[in-house]
């Protein structure tokens, strides 16, 4: 686990150094919400539609940052580099952590621009949103890891991402939509269990998947 | 004397349609320095790699053992070193934020007197707080030697080992194999004459037989 926390440590230094996520996520959310605040303008939309765009913009938002993790040390050819000095799983983990914790700002950045922006957006059960957000993130996160794994060995990384999230993320998004207008209507956590134990089975299966699979990805 | 043995056994490679190579089975007991040679695309780079657990062969495989233990593919990497040209580290940090990146993510405690030595040796040790950006081909081949070194692998794999350094660095270079082959396995992956006559045992890859130099 130490070993793990030491290539996130290593990734968050270069993060910081280079730029790589962290302005690519800024830039994307800024235009995203700005595009959707001159597409509204003075109209009024319903909460459900802001609850709806919200994830929107974290799933593109995801699409353009968390994608970085393997395709940058692809693009500046040191994935070599780790395949000798860390075992797959340890790899996997610390891209994972760090993902996670971009994830987790990126999120709460848009969520907390979406509560000043949009007035409409107004939870009434905020642990179940807390809920939600958590369980989502996570998918996200890893989600996002594996299919960054995959598309780094190809040569069409750009469209690749896209089209290979779309099928993966879905579900996940799907159900957190679900449980956002849940929490809009101030529903209890007790009548969303069955929504909540599909978010949990979904970051288990593709958690367990994703180390599964990461082994033959990452040896050519 | 080193108890590592490396064996391969039936290693075939096939990148889509054309073969690299087929059925290699050699054995590499400890103290000599091998060396692997054979035209340009016959599969040097590839051996190495396969070799050191980077690509999957097609079939057969690469047994690794000490002390008459085979060690699992998950912990082949605390065993070995790598150098070659296509090896980069990582620009944004100094020589020495490198390696302790490295020793750490490899779980080892940094032994500062032998990063000052191996720094020395190689002549980086006062650039050694530069950014990696900053350095010449020939400086990063140098410090990919200190990342190899490090951790005191028992198997040392140099793929084209003086590509980009000058006299000096090749001088200090041939010194440290020198040096290594009293504690690990060198393998050579190389088409220099002067890489060459440092191996005791040449393996042709385009003739697939072994050639004794010694």
């Amino acid at each position: 686990m130490m070993k793990a926390f030491y290539i996130f440590k290593k990734d968050w230094e270069s993060e910081l150094r280079t730029r790589y996520a962290v302005n690519a996520l800024a830039m994307f959310i800024l235009v995203t919400i700005s595009v959707i605040l001159f597409s509204i303008g003075q109209e009024e939309i319903s909460p459900y539609l802001a609850g709806g765009l919200l994830w929107v913009v974290i799933f593109f938002s995801a699409m353009s940052g968390l994608a970085r993790a393997f395709v940058s040390e692809e693009e500046r050819g040191t994935t070599m580099t780790l395949h000798l000095i860390a075992s797959p799983t340890v790899v996997f983990s610390g891209k994972l952590i760090f993902n996670l914790l971009l994830v987790f700002l990126m999120n709460t950045v848009i969520s907390v621009l979406f509560s000043i922006l949009f007035s409409v957006f107004v939870i009434k059960n905020i642990p179940l949103f807390i809920i939600a957000f958590i369980l989502g993130n996570i998918g996200i996160a890893v989600s996002s890891t594996i299919i960054s794994a995959i598309i780094s060995k190809a040569n069409t990384k750009g469209t690749l991402y896209p089209v290979l999230s779309f099928p993966i993320l879905l579900p996940l998004i799907l159900i957190l939509l679900e449980l956002t207008k849940y929490s809009i209507d101030g529903n209890s956590i007790g009548s969303s269990y069955v929504e909540i134990g599909v978010l949990i089975s979904y970051d288990v299966i593709m958690t367990s998947a994703s180390y599964l699979f990461f082994d033959f990805i990452w040896k050519e | 004397m080193s108890s590592y043995l490396l064996k391969l056994e039936s290693v075939t490679k096939v990148f889509g349609r054309r073969l690299v190579f087929e059925n290699l089975s050699l054995d590499f007991p400890p103290g000599k320095v091998y060396g692997i040679s054979g035209p340009n695309g016959s599969g040097k780079s590839t051996l190495s790699k396969i070799i050191a657990g980077i690509i999957a062969p097609t079939s057969g495989r690469a047994l690794h053992s000490a002390g008459g233990k085979i060690i699992p593919a998950e912990k082949l990497h605390n065993h070995i070193g790598f150098v070659s040209p296509y090896l980069t580290l990582y620009d944004e940090f100094t020589a020495l934020e490198n390696i302790e990146h490295f020793s750490r993510i490899r779980g080892i405690v940094s032994d500062n007197e032998r990063r000052g030595n191996l720094l020395n040796d190689l002549g980086i040790y006062s650039r050694r707080n530069d950014y990696v950006k900053a350095y010449s081909s020939g400086m990063k081949q140098r410090l990919k030697y200190v990342f190899a070194l490090i951790h005191r692998p028992e198997l040392i794999l140099l793929d084209e080992p003086t590509s980009n350094l000058d006299s000096s660095g090749k001088d200090a270079v041939y010194k440290l194999i020198e040096n290594e082959i009293k504690k690990s396995v060198v393998i050579i992956a190389s088409n220099e004459d002067a890489d060459l006559a440092r191996c005791g045992e040449v393996i042709y890859l385009e003739e697939f037989k072994l050639k004794q130099n010694k």
